[in-house]
């Protein structure tokens, strides 16, 4: 079967009519999960079906699509989605964070700041903040409904009981304008300043069935305590391969010796530095 | 049946509404920002505007209330034919299209319930022209503030945002042009 045989974006126009309402709804009413009905895609569940489903309701054939996954646009996961679109959409994709108009993305913000006439789409696994908390979807919903986000800080007070500091380091629960308690994706908690951003970002979760979004400018407040305020922290290195000091690093392993290095995770990012010749400071692989 | 109800659908189904989506969503996440949105044209009295976004949003899960002089045969007729979509009460509308004159009171619309806020009503307004002058506007989508001239009572918008996370939220059209208004928008 051609690629002509498909719908533009592969979804049937009933589907992407129900998803464009449940994204509407979802940036009416910021951080609350809308409920719809998810499709079975080509790919499994934890591959990014919920972002996919969200993508293909936003594309146009005048998009330039980007995919990343933790930050690289070339894991096999980037790789498959953006072929998936080349073909039933017909785009132009891209690895450039800047050239591109939709970004779909899996645990990472582009180090680039994005702009108001871009799209960022977010592949969610667990979509509900409380979900690990409160298990019952009733009770969960009951709990946003009531505003009562009391076990999230519990939580966040035991992890300072037992750690000495607020340990949860990814999908690090965020408060949007003042109202709801919203899962950012697992994205590093280095990346949660960046929320308040001015491109549009939507959010996907095909497994769970939900879709929430944010406008540009929505208030998004990392959940925190007056004397254990929120830290966006990040591994105190430069990337061994352009050297910046600024962007998220992934911990390599890279000899059975505990030898490891530091790169960025934005891999666009990396090449761009690379490129406009900055190096890093060259790993020996003894143990560090 | 007359021809007019069987035209002014898109004339390139898929592309036409991917294109008006992303004025609709843009609308919708950038309140009072007038955008342009083309595709469809339903029989008088009913804007491009409002046609192509029915077209785009509706289906036979939405049922749509007409007001006033939207609430004509011809125009059934074309909704019908286009959308499939049940003409129903306010009180069980997904989406409304009329004056604000002939919507009031708005409070028959669902606003959605504590728990599902999601399940209330998206009203289609049609006015006669969309300026970005008027109402001081600030929320989720606007960076400051931003003037949108809203039609009727300001108080009617300003109660409305008031019932966050309920309410309802609105989108304006003239001719080819739209606008939105979520329920999180502040009105000054």
């Amino acid at each position: 079967m051609s690629e002509q045989a498909y719908n533009f974006a592969y979804l049937d126009e009933q589907t992407k009519r129900m998803i464009r309402r449940a994204i509407l709804k979802g940036l009416a009413i910021p951080g609350y999960q809308v409920p719809f009905a998810s499709r079975e895609m080509p790919m499994p569940y934890g591959w990014g079906t919920g972002g996919v489903q969200v993508s293909a309701a936003t594309l146009t054939p005048d998009d330039v699509f980007k995919v990343i996954d933790q930050g690289a646009d070339d894991t096999t996961n980037a790789v498959s989605i953006r072929k998936f679109f080349e073909k039933t959409a017909d785009v132009k994709t891209t690895t450039n964070t800047k050239a591109a108009s939709v970004i779909q993305t899996r645990h990472r913000i582009p180090e680039d700041e994005l702009g108001d006439d871009q799209i960022l789409v977010y592949q969610v696994p667990i979509p509900e903040p409380l979900r690990f908390l409160e298990p019952r979807e009733t009770e969960t919903r009951k709990m946003h409904a009531l505003e009562e986000y009391g076990l999230m800080h519990v939580k966040l007070y035991e992890d300072i009981s037992k750690n000495g500091r607020i340990a949860t380091s990814y999908a690090y629960p965020v408060k949007v304008e003042d109202r709801y308690v919203m899962d950012p994706s697992p994205i590093p908690k280095f990346d949660n300043p960046k929320m308040e951003m001015s491109a549009i970002q939507l959010f996907g979760a095909g497994r769970e069935q939900r879709i929430y979004a944010l406008p540009p400018y929505t208030k998004v407040v990392s959940l925190d305590f007056e004397d254990h305020p929120f830290d966006p922290s990040r591994a105190p290195h430069c990337c061994s391969i352009c050297g910046a000091s600024d962007s998220y690093l992934d911990e390599v392993i890279i000899n059975d010796d505990g030898g490891r290095m530091f790169v960025c995770s934005d891999t666009d990012y990396c090449e761009r530095r690379v490129a406009e010749g900055h190096t890093g400071v060259q790993v020996s692989g003894d143990a560090a | 049946m007359q021809n007019s109800s069987l035209d002014g659908g898109f004339s390139n189904r898929e592309i036409d509404a991917a294109y008006a989506f992303r004025a609709l969503m843009n609308a919708m996440a950038k309140p009072g920002t007038v955008a342009d949105i083309t595709g469809a044209s339903a029989p008088a009295p009913l804007s491009a505007a409002a046609s192509t976004a029915l077209l785009t949003l509706c289906d036979a899960d939405t049922p749509i209330y007409l007001a006033g002089e939207f609430d004509n045969q011809a125009i059934k007729d074309w909704i019908s034919f286009h959308i499939g979509a049940p003409i129903s009460t306010r009180e069980s509308a997904q989406f409304a299209v009329g004056r604000l004159k002939d919507l009031l009171p708005i409070d028959g619309f669902p606003v959605g319930t504590a728990e599902y806020p999601d399940r209330s009503t998206t009203l289609i307004v049609e006015m006669d022209e969309l300026s970005e002058k008027g109402s001081v506007l600030s929320g989720p989508g606007i960076k400051d503030t931003t003037c949108f001239g809203l039609p009727g009572d300001v108080a009617l918008f300003q109660s409305n945002s008031t019932m966050f996370p309920l309410g309802l939220d609105f989108m304006f059209t003239s001719g080819s042009k739209i606008a939105a208004l979520p329920r999180t928008t502040k009105v000054a």
